[in-house]
């Protein structure tokens, strides 16, 4: 139920990879002399750059809008096509920053008023300088292996969790066999969690198999489903006068845990015009994302609460984090190597202490942690999360 | 030593006549206080206690809260009464600088406990309000029985909040048969207030759950600028304010003839109170441009993404490059008024922290109380939606709640709720 975090190729026109936005970024502003750092004024017929030219290297435009309608800006190739970077969705009176990394050469500057059109555009020139970017052809290289690696990790999970899902619903069904599906629960949901953010980003799917049972708003008439709710019936000990599910339940259920997960998994195999696009934020952004899975939901207990496995789905949530930021590695150890260094020492300091609980194929249970072993814990998450958080930006500046 | 005591705690209002009798020296010519308060700036330090309404909704909010939930533990009407009476005088005689009881800190007997527990000596009045509500724990216990004789004129709309998906209310930190709100500009005039009043009602009420707030969330008034909420974001700018008096009547007070066996609420309203966590340590990792995403509005300035400035209405119809500049789960679209056939309700939130929580992050958050006219339309339906729809639920947890009727305010020399316990005959 987070925020989406790729979207389907179709409707993922152009991403700048390197280009990113901030609200009213407090660089020195070009008063100051700083040759990099550029205004814009976006009117409704005018779109005001500040100087003609810059010296290569990190530059930055702050966008304000002038105007009555909302505003794009794009710095655009000589080409007058090509994107190098672009500032979306800038209200009325409003300002927004562009930073882009741009090499020597000659450029289009466009406003785009009304988001409509070719835009107001003007000629644009970078200037050779010490300070060249870095744009080459190898990052280039980074960013397609990244994107390829990523995706084929989603796609081999996303067919290990509907195949373990067929097993575990056949068993739950079977009504015999109660042991083995319990054995085969946190085993196949580690396949989910590893590829959580991808999974919630389909909003529809994601409340129907992963809602947990404080989720769901009965009083509203909304109903539960999924996981959480057959994990219940599974492990009833801890609940309150409760009803075990009947056989024709169980099919109803099982058949539509099972439904959803081959929808999710049509989803991410899909090719061609419905192929999901992982650009590099979005990786980035996964691996954080899966990080505050962990420090929002793992962390308390909360996720798993009548089987408490919820160490299983800690540690596939630091996997697939690991796996999203050492797709990036490379790229990361470019542009900012001390964080590269201190992610990948909080990566294996937090699965060292991961380690430490694990009890036969997986880990002790939640509820035989003790209240200093939850802090140790938390106090991990937070000493990875706090760096990580940082990524998105780093890669992206 | 004694008169020094006593006459510094009123502090620039101090004169004799404001301890002995200060119903009257108040009440007199500000029965309107309600309506009308004196604006933020400046040197008001008292608000009148008696009036058409109480204080502490419509007056500009304080900084400072302590509030207070409470269980009857009695089964006698007359104790209840008693007690009513008893806090009213005192409140009043509290919100006008004066000590608790009417012989004070450090005045009475030496072979006595004082009937004011002294820390507010010296400290002036700094506009404390007091304002109390009926929970439906008043009306009909839980099993339905009517405790004191008054389930007849119980408010239909006063009944336990439904839990909301994604609720993890601590029973401890929820319901109540009765609450106080104190607030002010000085924490400790707050406590002072609370403390003193808890102490008299031991034996007939007791202590269900209580809350510190620091910063003031939301603003009442025109006056006053709009205070930022712990996501760092500026919280109430479209709240109503005691200068909408039409809106007022229509959001705020109970109607008369709103609900005929309920008509001594006329003139009052419904305090709902929600207990907001915060997962900080989380949402200070989101970047900046998601956060205003989630909220709907710049973090800087607080215009709503559609632009302008801070009070410029939110434009969501306007079109970004995918989907509305503010997009369809941002927190302002979600409970915007327009979404509820226009309900406003009056929020008067502060921040809390309460320390820290066993993982070592803040146990911290928005501690929510909004009065409205109806929480059946004026809160119900809201809360639900920012349940289902709202971005920034991924970072809070409702972790305690309730729901009070809120009386109307006391005429100089009644009490508080007398129209439910003694209603006038005609």
């Amino acid at each position: 139920m987070r925020k989406t975090v790729l979207l389907p190729l179709a409707a993922l026109a152009l991403v700048p990879a390197l280009a990113a936005c901030t609200e009213n970024a407090s660089e020195s502003g070009g008063e100051t002399g700083d040759a990099r750092a550029l205004t814009v004024t976006s009117s409704a017929d005018a779109c005001e750059v500040s100087a003609l030219s810059a010296p290569a290297g990190t530059l930055s435009f702050d966008v304000s809008n002038t105007g009555s309608d909302v505003t794009e800006f794009y710095l655009l190739a000589e080409d007058g096509l090509r994107i190098i970077g672009e500032v979306e969705n800038i209200g009325p009176n409003l300002t927004k920053t562009l930073t882009v990394n741009a090499p020597e050469g000659s450029y289009v500057t466009a406003c785009k008023p009304g988001m409509v059109g070719e835009g107001i555009r003007a000629d644009f020139t970078v200037d050779a300088s010490d300070e060249e970017a870095e744009v080459s052809a190898s990052d280039q290289e980074l960013i397609d292996q990244a994107e390829a690696n990523y995706r084929a990790y989603i796609q081999d999970q996303s067919a290990q969790l509907l195949a373990k899902t067929e097993e575990f619903v056949a068993l739950y069904e079977a009504g015999d066999s109660d042991d083995q599906a319990r054995a085969l629960y946190s085993d196949a949901r580690m396949h989910w969690e590893r590829i959580e953010t991808v999974a919630e980003s389909f909003g529809d799917l994601d409340p129907k198999m992963d809602a947990r049972e404080a989720d769901v708003d009965f009083a509203a008439g909304e109903k539960w489903t999924g996981w959480h709710l057959i994990e219940k019936d599974l492990w009833p000990a801890e609940a309150q006068k409760y009803e075990p599910l009947t056989p024709a339940e169980r099919k109803k259920y099982a058949a539509d845990l099972l439904a959803n997960t081959v929808t999710l998994n049509e989803r991410i195999q899909a090719t061609g015009e419905e192929a999901l696009e992982y650009p590099i934020d979005a990786i980035a952004n996964g691996s954080i994302g899966l990080l505050e899975e962990v420090a929002n939901g793992k962390i308390t207990g909360e996720e798993e609460a009548w089987s408490h496995t919820d160490l299983w789905d800690f540690q596939a949530n630091v996997d697939g984090a690991r796996v999203a930021y050492e797709g990036v590695q490379a790229l990361l150890e470019q542009k900012d190597p001390e964080l590269a260094a201190d992610l990948t020492a909080k990566f294996d300091e937090l699965d060292a202490l991961l380690d430490q609980y694990r009890d036969g194929d997986g880990f002790v249970l939640y509820t035989d942690l003790s209240q200093d072993d939850v802090r140790a814990l938390a106090n991990g998450v937070d000493a990875l999360a706090e760096p990580l958080s940082q990524l998105t930006s780093t890669l992206t500046a | 030593m004694k008169d020094r005591a006593r006459l510094s705690r009123r502090g620039l209002l101090g004169s004799g006549a404001a301890v002995a009798g200060v119903a009257g020296a108040f009440a007199l010519g500000r029965v309107s206080d309600g309506s009308t308060p004196a604006p933020d700036a400046g040197p008001v330090t008292t608000y009148p206690y008696f009036g058409e309404h109480q204080a502490g909704i419509i007056t500009p909010a304080q900084d400072r809260l302590h509030f207070v939930a409470l269980d009857l533990t009695t089964e006698d009407r007359g104790e209840v009464v008693d007690l009513l009476e008893r806090w009213t005088e005192s409140a009043a005689r509290m919100t006008q600088g004066a000590p608790a009881g009417p012989v004070g800190p450090v005045e009475g007997a030496a072979a006595a406990p004082p009937d004011d527990t002294g820390e507010a000596i010296g400290l002036p009045a700094s506009r404390l309000t007091i304002t109390f509500g009926f929970g439906p724990g008043l009306f009909t216990d839980a099993e339905g029985r009517d405790r004191f004789g008054l389930a007849d004129r119980r408010p239909e709309a006063l009944t336990p909040l439904p839990t909301f998906s994604a609720d993890v209310l601590d029973p401890r930190r929820t319901g109540g048969d009765l609450c106080i709100q104190a607030c002010a500009d000085d924490p400790q005039v707050a406590v002072h207030a609370i403390r003193n009043l808890v102490r008299m009602g031991f034996g007939t009420t007791a202590v269900r759950w209580s809350q510190l707030g620091f910063g003031r969330t939301s603003t009442t008034s025109v006056t006053q600028a709009t205070p930022r909420n712990l996501f760092g974001f500026k919280d109430g700018t479209a709240n109503l304010k005691a200068e909408e008096t039409s809106d007022l009547d229509a959001h705020l007070w109970v109607g008369a003839g709103d609900d005929p066996p309920a008509d001594w609420l006329a003139g009052g309203s419904y305090l709902v109170s929600r207990r907001i966590n915060m997962t900080i340590e989380v949402w200070d990792r989101q970047p900046l441009e998601s956060q205003e995403l989630f909220v709907g509005r710049t973090k800087g300035a607080g215009a709503p993404l559609s632009g302008g400035e801070e009070f410029t209405e939110p434009d969501f119809a306007m079109a970004g490059s995918a989907g509305p500049v503010i997009p369809t789960d941002a927190h302002i679209r979600v409970v915007h008024p327009s979404m509820f056939d226009g309900a406003r309700m009056l929020r008067r939130g502060y921040n809390f922290v309460d320390g820290s929580n066993d993982l070592g992050g803040l146990d911290a958050g928005l501690f929510f109380l909004a009065y409205v006219r109806d929480p059946r339309t004026h809160f119900i339906p809201q809360q639900r939606a920012m349940a289902t729809n709202d971005a920034l639920m991924e970072y809070l947890r409702f972790t305690g709640q309730a729901v009070f009727a809120v009386p109307p305010g006391v005429a100089e020399g009644g009490y508080i709720g007398q129209g439910l316990f003694s209603p006038a005959r005609t």
